[in-house]
């Protein structure tokens, strides 16, 4: 809902706390979640990400989330799917160029970053062009497994591979 | 700007160390001069003479000439069409490439073939929302945004592979731009996003217009701050005005355009308002160019593409050189079979 959506980049830094103490809770049951098998759990878990986040975000479930480097505020409820920044044709008033309804993403995207300690930084960072197979799937899931396999198994992330995974 | 090693127009230059084009465009930019780009309107047509047309009224007066692609949100020729048709007369297009209306698998082939047709220069864009033009019926694709296609086009060009990791045999050698708008919301974030995009790639940034020049010295400043002014070239947008009224409507209907009271009020001043805006146009060139950082001016005059060579010479920022133009040199180019007759002479004498 729209409104959650902005009460939400209002709360970004205690949202953005809650996510990091939820991840590492997540980051311990890899154990479990190995056990059960992560495609088994894939679709419960994806359900129940897509209530919360789709409450509180207006989450669209592109899988690969960036809402800590975006001031909690959802890049893909842009109508361009834009994830690395505002596009030129922002309003006068902060509104978007297609939707003049709407607040633009971005702007409440920097001022959510403003309320995250290091969520400027964070928005600085180049994302790359998302997957569109991860659509519909769990980015909870997706990061407590690349955690796990990058802690045992160190790679260097090649370039222009996955986004930066974060909530 | 003459080049001693200038070969014959529809030939690539040699790369130059630091280069990673082998066209002019970048050539003047590295030289230090201040460069002068423009916009072509792809026509409604399937005719290349609509095209040389289009481009012949500036001869003389710019460096390169940017090809949009579906501006607007409108449907026209295709950039990458455009590009290979100004390329076959040997003219320094820049070929847009907005993600509206692309995915990757078209973009990364666009790219390959511009290139392969010639075309050194490219301009990375998100594109203006279908709702803006003639086909809001349309799918918007936006499967990249420009920062992830400039990542892209760099892989391409540098790490001779497309996103997938496939090799690709020839790399793509073009210089890389991409856009930015000073005026929109939030200005602060304008300049870091600019720097994302060097970041990604960008090795030039042609502007929005820019009609607010306090608002753009703001916007230059954080850009010297971020330590940006050795990493990029920045062109700055311009552009005349016909009329009060039509500046009016601009501000309204073109998303970003943002034109301060003041030039709508000297506008509505004026006995002839497009020679005015012309007159404006002229003024703002004459402080850009003072300003630092800024390595050109790209000029934007839609629907009045034959003022452009007024502008520019009596902004007077070309210094007396003549850029590059099919027949410039016409004893070095007498071999050379143009699709198109030679540039008229009062052309180039225009005011």
């Amino acid at each position: 809902m729209y409104s959650v959506r902005l009460w939400s980049v209002r709360h970004a830094r205690g949202l953005n706390a809650c996510y990091r103490g939820f991840e590492a809770f997540l980051m311990r049951m890899h154990g479990l979640f190995h056990a059960l098998g992560y495609e088994r759990i894939e679709r419960p878990v994806a359900a129940v990400e897509k209530a919360v986040k789709g409450a509180l975000f207006d989450c669209r479930m592109c899988g690969q989330c960036v809402l800590s480097s975006t001031g909690m505020s959802c890049p893909m409820n842009c109508p361009k799917t834009l994830r690395n920044g505002p596009c030129g044709g922002v309003r006068a008033n902060g509104n978007c160029e297609v939707k003049p309804e709407m607040r633009c993403v971005w702007v409440e995207a920097y001022r959510g970053s403003q309320r995250i300690p290091g969520g400027i930084e964070a928005m600085r960072q180049v994302q790359f062009a998302i997957d569109q197979r991860l659509h519909g799937r769990s980015s909870w899931l997706r990061v407590v497994r690349e955690r796990h396999a990058e802690r045992s198994a160190p790679v260097e992330p090649a370039k222009g591979s996955s986004p930066k995974a974060v909530p | 700007m003459r080049f001693e090693d200038e070969p014959v127009p529809g030939y690539p230059l040699p790369i130059l160390p630091g280069h990673t084009s082998p066209g002019r465009f970048e050539r003047v930019l590295r030289a230090g001069g201040f460069a002068v780009t423009t916009e072509l309107a792809p026509p409604d047509s399937a005719d290349p003479d609509e095209v040389y047309k289009r481009a012949r009224v500036f001869d003389g007066y710019v460096d390169a000439i940017n090809a949009t692609d579906g501006s607007g949100a409108n449907c026209h020729m295709s950039s990458v069409a455009v590009c290979a048709l100004l390329t076959r007369v040997g003219y320094a297009p820049i070929m847009q490439i907005s993600c509206r209306d692309k995915n990757r698998i078209a973009i990364q082939g666009d790219i390959l073939g511009g290139a392969a047709m010639g075309v050194c220069n490219m301009l990375c864009l998100t594109g203006d929302g279908v709702q803006a033009g003639d086909h809001p019926q349309a799918k918007p694709v936006f499967d990249l945004d420009c920062v992830s296609l400039l990542e892209i086009a760099c892989t391409l060009r540098d790490d001779h592979h497309f996103q997938s990791g496939r090799r690709i045999s020839f790399a793509p050698r073009v210089f890389l731009g991409a856009a930015e708008n000073p005026s929109a919301l939030p200005h602060e974030w304008r300049a870091l996003r600019l720097a994302k995009k060097v970041a990604a790639g960008a090795q030039f940034i042609q502007t929005q217009y820019v009609y607010d020049l306090p608002l753009l010295r703001a916007f230059m400043d954080q850009v010297e701050a971020l330590g940006l002014f050795d990493k990029v070239y920045i062109l700055a947008g311009v552009g005349p005005l016909r009329s009060a009224k039509t500046a009016e409507w601009m501000r309204k209907n073109v998303p970003g355009m943002h034109v301060p009271d003041a030039v709508i009020k000297r506008l509505a001043g004026a006995q002839d308002q497009a020679r005015e805006g012309r007159n404006l146009c002229v003024d703002l060139i004459q402080e850009i160019r003072e300003m630092r950082g800024i390595s050109g001016v790209h000029i934007m005059a839609y629907r009045q593409e034959e003022s452009v060579a007024e502008i520019v010479d009596r902004s007077g920022v070309l210094r007396g050189r003549s850029p590059w133009y099919p027949g410039r040199d016409t004893s070095r180019d007498a071999t050379f079979d143009a699709p198109s007759e030679a540039p008229q002479v009062s052309q180039r004498t225009a005011s």
